[in-house]
């Protein structure tokens, strides 16, 4: 969605008004993004209605320490408004929590600016423990992490008990910040795609087709429809992929031991299978601005039989899976997101669909090849607990094979040279546009400014930096034990959380 | 009861590496070649479009440093005739200067006494070692290839080598990411609680040199700023085999493949000598 010239400016306190009853009537908040530009620092709020975007605009003029915050009225914007004092060193006024979150500098260190013109000396941090919130007799903080026992991203949790019970929780990200926004600034638009894989590395094809597809539309250009089909394809087996690292870790902590097994050789055959396509275990190097490198590597009847091998394997051990009783009892209950929490914090992915958040962009803002390729249905869950986040994603799963056939056989019959190639030129591209995609764990955004053809800004916002916020209230009637599999089952990327 | 025989329902799915090659650590790119003296414009556009400035051309030709290289593949396109992927795996090498191709000879010099002081070294951990793997801001996907030599197709268990939760157990620290400000001291710390001797891996192409993403105002252009690094795995990421190796390489249990060449034959030997059935 093209951008320039298309948005409607508020004053800081009108923003807050036309946002909130943006959202009274009910549009779904996506996200707040700080850019720097001349005379101040605009904010842009997205939201979602209708399978509409709306953007709302305001300047935080040069000299200014912040702005009224929006999250007493919309709790959504939470982190992002965290996330922007961080960032920018802009005070969200009113704000009920403003500890640092991706960045804890030291008082008196400049804020990065990511997008300003010169770029930011080496951040100092002050990363001293937290006071706790939890007061009462035997209540203490447990820090969990950043080093984690196991091969875990680094992250911390602090989690506050009596011992057990888990009344509260707060994740400390700021560890693996690397300043990917302020990276973005100045490279080419081909470099671009390639820090956008690195970005949510797990969600590389997903990443990569949200910055393109905003680089397309900013350029007023479309990729051709050999290279839609492609990036569908690709796209799938990365959902494929991430949904079976989600149920291995989920019978890592069951102790089921064979299904974990089986579900480990089905995960590595699938990230073979993605490599005998595109030469990377994780479909980097595909998509390309303009539509994607070229043709699969290899194609036709291999490939889809090994699909259908996959398939039948992965379905076979995943409804023996839900059908085991020692598994389903262990997540049936846990974690518990009921429909009206993960509406107020406008959850998205997997985690919103388990809890009556039904929203899809596949289906409800088609991008790439999706308006035209026929779905399975993914039956809407309202429990909200990790069992129906398990039983979204195993829906999810058929849905993708399905998805990923059509697509392939849709290539095949395309040909080798297929009409309108595999990508169009995008010339050097001036303009700023927001592009998506249904990333595995949920909806990812992609903020790209380019002039000239060199990036000015690239703000990501990935599914995970949305959903983590929700997570530290899924614990309302858990226990230390149960952490495991709450935690597996959004799914998140720490990555692309931290930035 | 059902789970029972699907558990054998697949026959033997591991890997047979490194007592013998797998064919599927030849099946994609491993590392790219870069000839001998390449001059020439074509060289100089190839140097100009890598995205990690990993190519510098001197008077005696361009040098690749594969520390830097994520793999796009940027150069064999421009400069077919200079630069083109080699399939393979074993790319890991002992010292930072043994992953720019073609080599030099003092580089092999500071190669041959890297090797020589890690021998001694890692003499005692051969019968069984434990990992220890610490996050310094990666992108995530190292994570998932870490993960892998865990099940059943790498199943590293069979050679002796475990991960482990306490970095008191730890023999051998595998480090991913580009090193962020915030993890410095974590990684440090994890470092200095393990007991000695211990090794250093860098895991991929960040934790290397910083890769794509390193060398911004959180984060730094490696992990041998904050501890000594002994292996290094380049890759963007490494592929399972590609840490495997490097592993191996560490404690010993494989030599050093030649530059830009096929590895040598794996350590069957060794394998042997300790009575592991691969």
């Amino acid at each position: 969605m093209r951008l320039d010239g298309r948005l409607d400016w508020h004053d800081p306190r009108g923003f807050v008004r036309a946002v909130v009853k943006r959202s009274n009537e009910g549009a779904r908040f996506c996200g707040l993004f700080a850019s720097p530009g001349a005379g101040g620092t605009r904010l842009l709020a997205v939201l979602s209605h209708a399978g509409q975007l709306l953007t709302e605009a305001t300047l935080v003029p040069e000299g200014a320490g912040g702005f009224p915050a929006l999250t007493p009225a919309v709790p959504a914007a939470a982190w992002y408004e965290r996330e922007i004092r961080d960032l920018f060193g802009l005070e969200p006024y009113g704000h009920p929590r403003t500890d640092p979150l991706v960045l804890p500098l030291r008082p008196g260190s400049p804020a990065p600016r990511p997008g300003s013109a010169k770029p930011a000396a080496p951040a100092e941090l002050d990363t001293s423990p937290l006071p706790a919130h939890v007061q009462g007799e035997g209540v203490f903080t447990l820090s969990y992490g950043p080093v984690r026992s196991g091969v875990f991203e680094s992250v911390e949790y602090l989690i506050e008990t009596p011992g057990e019970r888990i009344p509260h929780l707060r994740a400390r990200v700021f560890y693996k910040h690397r300043g990917m926004e302020a990276r973005f600034a100045g490279l080419s638009l081909a470099d671009g795609t390639l820090l956008a894989e690195r970005y949510e590395g797990v969600a590389s094809v997903a990443h990569a087709i949200a910055y393109c597809s905003a680089l397309e539309s900013a350029a007023g250009a479309q990729a051709p429809p050999a290279a839609e089909l492609l990036r569908v394809l690709h796209a799938e087996l990365e959902r494929v992929a991430n949904h079976l690292d989600s149920v291995l870790r989920h019978t890592e902590g069951a102790g089921q031991a064979v299904a974990n097994a089986r579900i480990a050789i089905h995960k590595e055959r699938l990230q073979r299978l993605r490599a005998d396509l595109s030469g990377s275990r994780f479909g980097r190097g595909v998509v390309v601005p303009g539509g994607v490198a070229g043709p699969p590597l290899q194609g036709g009847d291999a490939v889809l039989g090994a699909l259908g091998r996959l398939e039948k394997g992965i379905r076979g051990d995943l409804d023996l899976l839900m059908a085991t009783p020692s598994f389903v009892d262990r997540l049936r209950g846990a974690g518990v997101v009921p429909p009206e929490l993960a509406r107020e914090r406008a959850a998205v992915g997997p985690v919103g669909r388990a809890s009556a958040q039904g929203e899809d962009l596949r289906s409800d803002r088609p991008y790439a090849a999706y308006a035209r390729l026929g779905r399975v249905d993914v039956q809407e869950r309202g429990s909200g607990d990790a069992l129906a986040r398990q039983y979204v994603r195993a829906d999810e799963i058929v849905d993708a094979f399905h998805l990923s056939r059509q697509a392939l056989d849709e290539l095949e019959a395309l040909g080798p040279q297929p009409a309108g190639g595999w990508s169009v030129d995008l010339g050097p591209v001036t303009g700023e546009a927001l592009g998506w995609a249904e990333a595995p764990q949920g909806e990812l955004l992609y903020l790209v400014s380019a002039e000239d053809g060199r990036l000015v800004r690239v703000k990501p916002r990935s599914a995970s930096f949305h959903n983590l916020a929700l997570f530290m209230a899924a614990f309302p009637t858990d226990i230390f034990t149960d952490f495991v599999f709450i935690e597996a089952s959004f799914g998140l990327s720490i990555a692309g959380v931290a930035g | 009861m059902p789970w029972v025989t699907r558990g054998l329902r697949e026959g033997i799915v591991t890997t047979p590496y490194p007592r013998h090659p797998d064919g599927y650590g030849r099946s994609f790119k491993g590392h790219v070649v870069c000839e001998e003296k390449a001059t020439g414009t074509e060289v100089a556009a190839a140097a100009a479009a890598c995205p990690t400035g990993a190519i510098e051309v001197g008077a005696g030709g361009a040098r690749l440093d594969r520390g830097r290289c994520v793999l796009c593949g940027r150069c064999c396109e421009v400069a077919p005739g200079s630069f083109h992927f080699q399939p393979g795996f074993e790319t890991a090498a002992l010292a930072r200067p043994a992953l720019v191709v073609p080599g030099r000879e003092p580089d092999d010099g500071e190669v041959a006494r890297a090797r020589e002081q890690l021998r001694r070294r890692v003499k005692a951990l051969r019968r069984s070692v434990y990992l220890r793997h610490v996050d310094a801001g990666s992108d995530g996907s190292e994570e998932w290839e870490l993960a892998a030599l865990m099940g059943p197709i790498y199943d590293i268990n069979r050679l002796g080598i475990f991960f482990t939760a306490s970095p008191r157990h730890a023999d051998v620290l595998l480090v991913t990411g580009v090193g962020t400000s915030g993890m410095l001291v974590p990684l440090r710390l994890t470092y200095d609680a393990m007991p000695s001797p211990k090794v250093v891996i860098a895991v991929g192409t960040d934790a290397v040199s910083g890769g794509l993403t390193g060398g911004t105002y959180a984060s730094g252009k490696g992990v041998a700023a904050a501890v000594p690094v002994d292996v290094f795995v380049p890759g963007s990421p490494p592929s399972p085999f590609g840490i495997l190796y490097g592993i191996l390489l560490a404690v010993g249990l494989v030599g050093q493949a030649p530059r830009g060449g096929e590895a040598r034959p794996a350590g069957a030997e060794a394998m042997e000598g300790k009575g592991v059935a691969p």
